[in-house]
């Protein structure tokens, strides 16, 4: 017995899915392009699916403004913020997320997974409950593993339900803490706020919404869905990202929590890691000035989201309930999202095959993540080749025989 | 095993229908997850079925105990003896 013999029914499903074609889990780019274009085999590739929604990787004030931290203060800050001090770039992008977010409090951690980690984890404690939607991020769930509050999990975007298991937990004493997100990774849905709010109140639980896929997509000024349902007041704690919409890397949790500075010497996973390079925060930070100054970006976006969103459901694809820029279509089985997924990158269109137990009900899909960076003509390739893909494999009707005689 | 447990048992192997592949023959000791081949996605969502059938709530650190099914029915005895 190794000590990774428990991992054989997972290798054996990993080479399975491997001896199908491409392997799904290490496409290796050769070059990156612009945000919307890279090389892979020597073939330029549409990408589809690396939820740079605003398209800023490249955006030529985020790259210098990288390059001057990376010039002036170093690669690296080579430790934490409590055992190695704070640069001031950290706390400049504390307060601009917190004035974006007209919240008091600020905290960045390194990643996005660290931070629903982190905070989750400390808010609850032992006495506490913490109750998940089911469709939650692996991050969510790793929070609630590691905290030591009982974990009740709700269905899926059911305010409802969320209510009959609260009402469940009846007077025992302790906080409980309800957590949502802005946009699902998977299918694109968003999360029913106002009832979600609404249950909050009659209970008098906490609310964290993670709007990792929302914020810059969302909202009048890109604050995310609480924005857009102007339900900002309700919302006790708001955990976000830099890998999606600001095009780098790291995580942060914005709140009007008068003791929310106790969390920098009580969480683990922002206290024992070293803290974000003073180039990323340099980028981030402008990518955040950028998104400010440019509704148009997220214009762009949504008409882009719309553009794939229609065209796909036009072909007749089963799509995730709502035009939003992730957009997943979704195959009967999991032998044709793996073969769908083989073709179109085979043809020049990379994006993501999310297979169970990663997506709900045992989903098979193809999810797209647009971005605002990409043109019409990219977007209409990407549907032509969804339409030819779709009817090889029988899963579009083919058309008549008229059509095909003319191919 | 008294009354009780075998009406626990009994809407557990009820619950279980939908997530099942193929018919199989459930006792106290069948291993959910190795024998039912459920994920722990099927796992956790099977166990919310149960929580409505009992009223109860069983919080994922105490589905994270159980192997078997006679663990779980242990497991909702004694969360229902609590409310
Ligand atoms: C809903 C959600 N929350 C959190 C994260 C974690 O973000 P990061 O990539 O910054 O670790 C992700 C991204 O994978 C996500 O989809």
């Amino acid at each position: 017995m190794t000590i990774l013999a428990k991992f054989s029914p997972l290798r054996e499903n990993y080479e399975r899915l491997r001896a199908l074609g491409h392997d799904p889990f290490s496409v290796k780019f050769e070059r990156i392009v612009s945000p919307t274009e890279g090389v892979l085999r020597g073939k330029r590739t549409i990408l589809l699916g690396t939820n740079n929604y605003l398209g800023l990787t490249f955006d030529p004030s985020c790259i210098d403004a990288g390059v001057a931290a990376l010039e002036g203060q170093g690669t690296g800050t080579t430790g934490s913020r409590i055992a190695n001090g704070t640069y001031g770039g950290h706390g400049d992008l504390e307060a601009a997320l917190a004035d974006f977010y007209g919240r008091q409090h600020c905290m960045v951690f390194t990643t996005g997974y660290q931070a629903n980690l982190g905070i989750i984890s400390t808010l609850v404690g032992k006495d506490d409950f913490l109750l998940i939607d089911s469709d939650s991020h692996a991050s969510i769930y790793d929070a609630a593993k590691m905290g030591t509050a009982p974990v009740v999990r709700f269905r899926h975007n059911d305010p409802d339900d969320l209510y009959k298991r609260l009402r469940r937990l009846g007077d025992q004493p302790g906080n409980k803490l309800v957590v949502v997100e802005g946009i699902y990774s998977m299918l694109g849905d968003t999360a029913p706020l106002k009832e979600f709010v609404q249950v909050k109140r009659e209970t008098g639980a906490f609310l964290l919404v993670d709007e990792a896929h929302s914020m810059g997509v969302l909202g009048e000024n890109g604050r995310g869905l609480a924005e857009q349902e102007g339900v900002e007041d309700d919302v006790d704690f708001t955990v976000g990202t830099f890998s999606k919409s600001l095009g780098a890397v790291g995580g942060f949790c914005v709140s009007d929590h008068p003791d929310f500075d106790i969390l920098r010497v009580a969480c683990r996973p922002y206290m024992f890691t070293a803290s974000l390079p003073p180039s990323v925060i340099a980028t981030t930070l402008q990518a955040l000035k950028r998104m400010r100054e440019e509704p148009g970006l997220r214009r762009r976006l949504t008409a882009n989201a719309e553009r794939l969103y229609y065209g796909l459901k036009g072909l007749g694809f089963e799509l995730g309930p709502e035009p939003n820029p992730i957009v997943s279509v979704m195959l009967p089985n999991k032998e044709l999202a793996i073969a769908a997924w083989n073709m179109l990158l085979e043809a020049g269109l990379y994006l993501n095959l999310a297979l169970p137990p990663a997506t709900p009900n045992s989903l098979a899909l193809l999810r797209s993540s647009v971005s605002a960076a990409h043109t019409p003509a990219q977007i209409d390739t990407a549907i032509e080749l969804f339409g030819q893909v779709g009817r090889r494999l029988g899963v579009l009707p083919t058309p008549g025989l008229v059509v095909q005689a003319a191919e | 095993m008294d009354a009780e447990d075998d009406e626990i048992v009994a809407e557990i192997i009820r619950a279980l229908g939908p997530s099942l592949q193929s018919p199989v023959t459930i006792t106290t000791d069948t291993n959910i997850t190795r024998d039912l081949g459920l994920d722990s996605l099927a796992v956790m969502d099977f166990v919310m079925v149960l929580e409505d059938r009992f009223d109860i709530s069983i919080p994922l650190e105490r589905i994270a105990e159980v192997e078997t099914v006679g663990d779980l029915a242990r497991t909702i005895r004694e969360l229902r003896g609590r409310s």
